[in-house]
């Protein structure tokens, strides 16, 4: 298990296989809390720690408990159950602790809960990585992957923010203000985003 | 043992396992709210109505509570009332209450102005405004649809011969009708002010002549005149000072449109 194979799979995920851009997971909160840059980076780390901890969490689940005991076709409902656990968890440990952060993210971080982008994360972590033997790498893999498309969300909303602080500055047709002309922006950023189809495995293939 | 069984029952454990560490995490980790904030907020009156500048009044509340320098006497519906409450709640001096009441900066009823054309949209001053900066001939002035009268919580404005009119009695100052009116017209001034200039237009004075006979001709004469110096003109409208003005009403005197008024008295 090189770098190479770790580099891999953070920048295909970032780029190739972004979640919001590519995949089109997880575009509520990258519409709804793109507006100020500030909430969106802080959504962002939300949904990074959020995606690791629930890889970390699931990818045995399915490995010690769902896959010996032969309950595969529970996956969904489990990993459901275990996410929306982990979010409550990480909101009271936020408010706690960060409670600007949890001010500024509003009703966004429950949302996280029943995000398509985490449960997709760790459903394409086990489908993808999951070996029969080897445990340990395959858990690194995930890990890596989990990493790497929170920090594509990342990208993805800095990316966005500042495409929409500009929006907000330029004069849209009345019928176009507000959220059309938002979602003909992220379009384009999508199709931008198909430049990226191949580059991996010409540089690493 | 049963498939289902089996199931049910790790899925059992794995939600109990998460219930126990979720309520472990609230109890540890239980931030306390400060008991003074839903005591601040009963002494406000619910209207959730904005005019503070704050979102609703549970963040008013919560605001007064955490930060000293909030001043308490910023709710316009409660009044003296709810600032000498929250003031007991607190221990602090509730500091006087500047009365405050829309203004509606525009004279022109039907009879100083008139229609340019005949409007047969949906009736409102927005849909209004869309056409050609409304059917009136001053492109400023009230377009008498009466979108400030629907949204009007107190039932405080009213559109009387095509000219909105605020009834100060009844006004408390929320600002709902500053946001709604698609002209900019109506404005929150304090009722201390003593001159107010009611017109908005920026036209030039030969077509302000022609368009409505109470509109502000932008002669500078207010400005030239006042003692004080706190009339300056912008945009061909005098922007009266309210710091530097003295209530000596000789800017009321000298304008030859009438449009500067003593603010006691011009509602109607």
């Amino acid at each position: 298990m090189s770098i190479k194979v770790f580099a891999a799979i953070i920048l295909t995920a970032v780029f190739v296989n972004n979640y919001v851009l590519q995949q089109f997971l997880g575009i509520c909160p990258f519409l709804g809390v793109s507006k100020k840059f500030d909430s969106a980076v802080g959504m962002s780390i939300a949904v990074i720690f959020v995606m690791l901890l629930a890889t970390a969490v699931t990818f045995p689940i399915q490995h010690f408990i769902l896959d010996k005991m032969d309950l595969g076709y529970m996956q969904t409902i489990v990993f459901i159950l275990v996410i929306a656990a982990l979010v409550q968890l990480v909101e009271i440990v936020l408010k706690k602790y960060v409670p600007a952060l949890h001010a500024s993210l509003g009703v966004y971080l429950p949302l996280i809960t029943t995000n398509c982008a985490v449960l997709g994360v760790c459903i394409d972590n086990v489908d993808s990585y999951m070996t029969a033997t080897g445990f340990g790498a395959s858990y690194a893999q995930a890990l890596f992957n989990a990493f790497g498309s929170g920090l594509g969300f990342m990208m993805a909303m800095v990316l966005f923010s500042g495409v929409r602080a500009r929006i907000e500055d330029n004069d849209a047709p009345p019928s176009f203000k507000g959220m059309p002309i938002t979602l003909i922006a992220a379009a384009i950023l999508s199709v931008a985003f198909f430049g990226f189809t191949g580059v991996i495995e010409n540089i690493f293939g | 043992m049963s498939p289902i069984i089996t199931a049910i029952l790790v899925v059992s454990v794995i939600g109990v396992i998460c219930a126990v560490m979720l309520s472990v995490a609230s109890k540890v980790m239980a931030v306390e709210v400060d008991e003074r904030i839903p005591k601040v907020r009963e002494c406000l009156p619910g209207a959730n109505c904005g005019g503070c500048g704050y979102p609703g009044c549970d963040g008013y509340a919560a605001a007064i509570v955490e930060d000293e320098n909030t001043p308490i006497n910023l709710c316009a519906p409660g009044g003296p009332a709810a600032a000498a409450a929250i003031g007991k709640v607190l221990g602090r001096e509730a500091g006087a209450i500047v009365k405050q009441s829309a203004f509606v900066h525009c004279r022109g009823d039907c009879n100083v102005t008139g229609h340019k054309e005949r409007f047969q949209g949906e009736q409102t001053c927005a849909a209004a405004k869309l056409l050609f900066s409304g059917d009136g001939k001053c492109a400023y002035g009230c377009l008498g649809y009466g979108d400030c009268e629907k949204v009007c919580p107190e039932d405080a404005i009213h559109v009387i011969d095509t000219l909105a009119r605020v009834n100060p009695a009844k006004c408390i100052a929320c600002g709902i009708c500053v946001r709604t009116c698609p002209q900019h017209l109506i404005a929150i001034r304090a009722e201390s002010m003593p001159v107010v200039v009611k017109c908005s237009n920026h036209y030039k004075g030969p077509i302000v002549k022609k368009v409505c006979t109470a509109g502000c001709l932008g002669c500078t004469l207010c400005a030239k005149k006042c003692p004080a110096g706190a009339i300056h003109m912008e945009q061909d409208l005098p922007v009266i000072d309210p710091e530097k003005c003295t209530g000596c009403m000789t800017c009321v005197t000298v304008c030859p449109a009438k449009c500067i008024l003593p603010r006691n008295g011009t509602e109607d």
